[in-house]
């Protein structure tokens, strides 16, 4: 039930004008419709999305998308644009405090990921700005809180300050900041427990914990999954606290993530990192362009790319794509590439920052075994190096030997003697088509990004 | 006959039933006040500023349905079917439109299939109900609330520390057992979930228990290997019995937005989830998306958490909860019909 991208969307329209060779107004607001129900379904804050379509089909019905000839690409372009602008420019740093201890105060809702964050917060600071941060248990109404994150603070081999659950969370942050000065700490993270924004009782404990020592930072944490409700969290915070910035968790799942592009706008505050998963380092900067892409249903070929680059061998990389061409491609050279493709870690991850990916046949659930290429690896080693240059040869009896050899059935060798034989043909089609040109290659939302 | 004179009949049974109905419709009403406060007013204005039943105020009611999280698709259906019920019933001015608008929301939810909010449990012997759902929607707390509701029930509940992942998410469990006063089967922190599950079926056969609750590591639905540890953990529990899990429950964030849908159906797939408990219901977020589920997927919301104390949950009405966000409105219409 994956929802359909922008540039899906955008497809049926712009294929009823494709015949016009001109494009109308009324044109432009049809193609407005499919912005406003992809921003929509990204979970993109109802008033959020009719003054953002608004602004853009000001600019689209201006010169820019009528005399362009691919106005749909025009389309994506300035929607993505404008979106990227509005989620603010690049990721933006930490304001560390000139007098020692910096303090930054975690706040949200329950269970959007606060105590994970402080944990990973800590982990970035000590890594990446060498600093000595100070965890503060404050959480004393969730059951186990504080053993939470005493638990993170063993596994990072942090401190964890915590007076247990009879103390209240202000004076426990006071005496944290004593012994924060008294240890040298640099930096104080304080876990505070999830609340309703519109728990007064609980927002008054905030700001009374704020008032102890004016705060450097203040993160709201917020689930990158929620939904039109996001505008009224961030605003209520906001307006009652005061926060600085936002961090969004579970972004490693598979939502747009609308809800960053609402509290961006209703509260201006920058977003300083996205969560990515559940191991202690996969805390990442903010960045809005592939955010922008994310919320479009266009994929993330940024990140992909630089982990591609990150990872793969240059000069291995021109060998292969010397193989392509020549179709000399051989299973040594498929072992290769999984070990490559492995590198740049979980399957499903990398799909998912495809564009279109959802688009493309078989891929539409696109569910990644890891253990599936595991099982490939171990039929290629299975294999003699005269059956892996020259498969052809690979009868009954040698996949018989390859099965047993690699501990699968003749069943998974033969898919796999298939699939190989269909990608060696799938690569004589691209190189053939790079060859009569680029056109023919349509992935939808692919070639506005390479712009 | 108008939904809201159907509503009060269907109250006017015996007296106790009836004073329980209308405790448990005022808990609704209390939990969903902050919802309704929002929703019913915007619906009310929406009525008072426009008096008739035109595009102008079919949009504007679009636009609470979809800032209520419902999504787009169902609120698309729900336009349509009610533009069609204007028309046929001639409805002109938008005094009239509340009870329709209702009774269309209601029948969206209810299309189809049986609808059982009930737990399905064994009358006699051990019945297994599994929690499943995404990082932090509140399996464990929900969980604490259902076996005190299920306990002062006179069942012997016993729970289950499948989440061997989260730091402390067994220590949480263990604290919401000494509160209930309910055993609670736990392994080590990193330990097989599947192992526990054995470890806790057989537990609760040994100790005569009559409903053993089951808890999971919140996981995202994209993760492949985590989805499958599921489908394993489900797999060992139907083994031990094989009538079992009994109930396989969805826990779903309130304030979720689209994203849910996926959710449900991917959780769907893995383990067959017979129900639906919409947590956080108590703050501003209106759960718009159960609508959404119920309308795809058909699976029923069981139960729906109202805040943060042990009796915070309360059986899913879809009648109430549409009563509850459109009370004031139907209470008004209803007084309006009396008069005439």
């Amino acid at each position: 039930m994956a929802f359909e991208g922008l540039a899906e969307r955008l497809q049926g329209t712009i294929q009823k004008i494709k015949g016009k060779g001109k494009v109308s107004e009324a044109d432009v607001k049809e193609m407005m419709r499919d912005v406003r129900y992809a921003l929509l379904e990204a979970d993109v804050n109802l008033k959020v999305v009719k003054e953002f379509v608004k602004n853009v089909s000001d600019r689209a019905v201006g010169q820019e998308v009528m005399k362009s000839l691919t106005p749909g690409q025009q389309v994506i372009k300035i929607v993505k644009d404008e979106l990227t602008e509005l989620m603010g420019g690049e990721q933006s740093h930490i304001a560390f405090s000139q007098r020692p201890p910096t303090v930054i105060m975690m706040v949200g809702l329950q269970g959007a990921g606060k105590t994970t964050t402080t944990g990973k917060l800590a982990n970035v600071l000590r890594k990446k700005y060498n600093k000595k941060p100070l965890l503060v248990a404050a959480d004393i109404y969730r059951p186990a809180a504080v053993k939470q994150l005493e638990t993170l603070g063993k596994q990072l081999s942090l401190p964890v300050f915590a007076l247990g659950t009879d103390i209240s969370p202000v004076e426990i942050v006071k005496q944290a900041m004593e012994h924060a000065k008294a240890e040298h700490h640099d930096v104080v993270i304080i876990d505070t427990a999830g609340r309703l924004h519109i728990d007064e009782t609980l927002m008054q404990e905030l700001k009374d914990i704020r008032a102890i020592k004016e705060p450097d930072e203040v993160f709201l944490v917020v689930d990158a999954m929620t939904g039109q409700d996001a505008v009224n969290v961030a605003n209520n915070f906001n307006e009652t606290i005061g926060i600085t910035g936002v961090v969004l968790t579970k972004l490693d799942g598979d939502t747009r993530g609308g809800a960053a592009l609402s509290i961006r706008s209703v509260t201006q505050k920058p977003i300083k990192f996205v969560g990515m998963g559940e191991k202690m380092d996969a805390l990442e900067p903010f960045h809005p362009e592939r955010m922008a892409s994310r919320i479009l249903g266009m994929g993330d070929m940024m990140s992909l790319i630089e982990k591609a680059q990150a990872n793969v061998d240059e000069e291995k990389a021109k060998e292969l794509e010397e193989k392509f061409r020549t179709q000399s491609f051989t299973f040594d050279d498929f072992l290769e590439q999984i070990s490559q493709v492995k590198k740049m870690g979980p399957l499903d991850e990398i799909l998912k920052m495809l564009p279109g990916a959802g688009k493309i046949k078989g891929l539409e659930n696109a569910k990644v075994d890891e253990k599936q290429m595991d099982r490939v690896e171990a039929i290629i080693y299975s294999m003699n190096t005269q059956e892996k240059t020259t498969p052809e040869i690979i009868n009954g009896p040698r996949k018989k030997r390859i099965a047993k050899g690699s501990g699968t059935t003749i069943q998974d060798v033969n898919r796999l003697l298939k699939q190989f034989e269909d990608m060696k043909k799938m690569m004589k089609q691209m190189t053939n088509m790079q060859q009569k040109g680029k056109k023919k290659m349509k992935m939808p939302g692919l070639d506005s990004l390479f712009k | 006959m108008s939904f809201f004179k159907k509503f009060k009949e269907k109250m006017m049974g015996t007296t106790q039933e009836k004073e329980e109905t209308i405790s448990i419709t005022n808990k609704f009403k209390e939990g969903l006040a902050k919802t309704r406060n929002q929703f019913t007013s915007k619906v009310n204005d929406l009525v008072a500023k426009y008096r008739k039943v035109d595009e102008d105020f079919f949009e504007e009611l679009e636009e609470i349905l979809l800032q209520a999280d419902v999504g787009f698709e169902t609120v698309l259906e729900l336009m349509d079917s009610l533009r069609f019920e204007v028309q046929r019933k001639n409805i002109k001015d938008t005094a009239g439109i509340q009870s329709v608008i209702s009774e269309k929301l209601v029948e969206i939810y209810e299309a189809g299939e049986d609808n059982v909010t009930e737990l399905q449990l064994e009358k006699e012997g051990l019945s297994v109900i599994l929690f499943v759902g995404v990082n932090g929607v509140g399996k464990t707390t929900t969980i604490g609330k259902l076996a005190h509701r299920l306990k002062s029930e006179g069942k012997k509940v016993m729970l289950a520390a499948g989440d061997t992942f989260r730091a402390g998410a067994i220590d949480q469990l263990q604290v919401w057992g000494d509160r209930v006063g309910v055993e609670v089967i736990k392994q080590a922190e990193g330990s097989d979930p599947a192992a526990v599950m054995y470890d806790a079926i057989r537990a609760a056969k040994t100790r005569d228990a009559d409903v053993l609750i089951c808890d999971t590591a919140g996981r995202l639905q994209n993760k492949v290997n985590l989805m499958n540890e599921l489908e394993k953990i489900h797999r060992v529990i139907s083994r031990e019995i094989p009538s079992a899990p009994h109930e396989v429950l969805l826990a779903l964030d309130a304030t979720t937005g689209q994203n849910a849908l996926v959710q449900a159906q991917t959780f769907k797939e893995a383990t067959n989830v017979t129900g639906i408990v919409l947590t956080k219901l108590d703050g501003t977020a209106k759960g718009g998306i159960v609508l959404a589920i119920r309308n795809k997927l058909h699976i029923p919301v069981k139960f729906v958490g109202l805040g943060e104390q042990m009796d915070d949950l309360q059986p899913f009405d879809a009648e109430k909860y549409v009563y509850g966000l459109f009370a004031d409105g139907l209470e008004l219409e209803s007084e309006n019909e009396d008069k005439e």
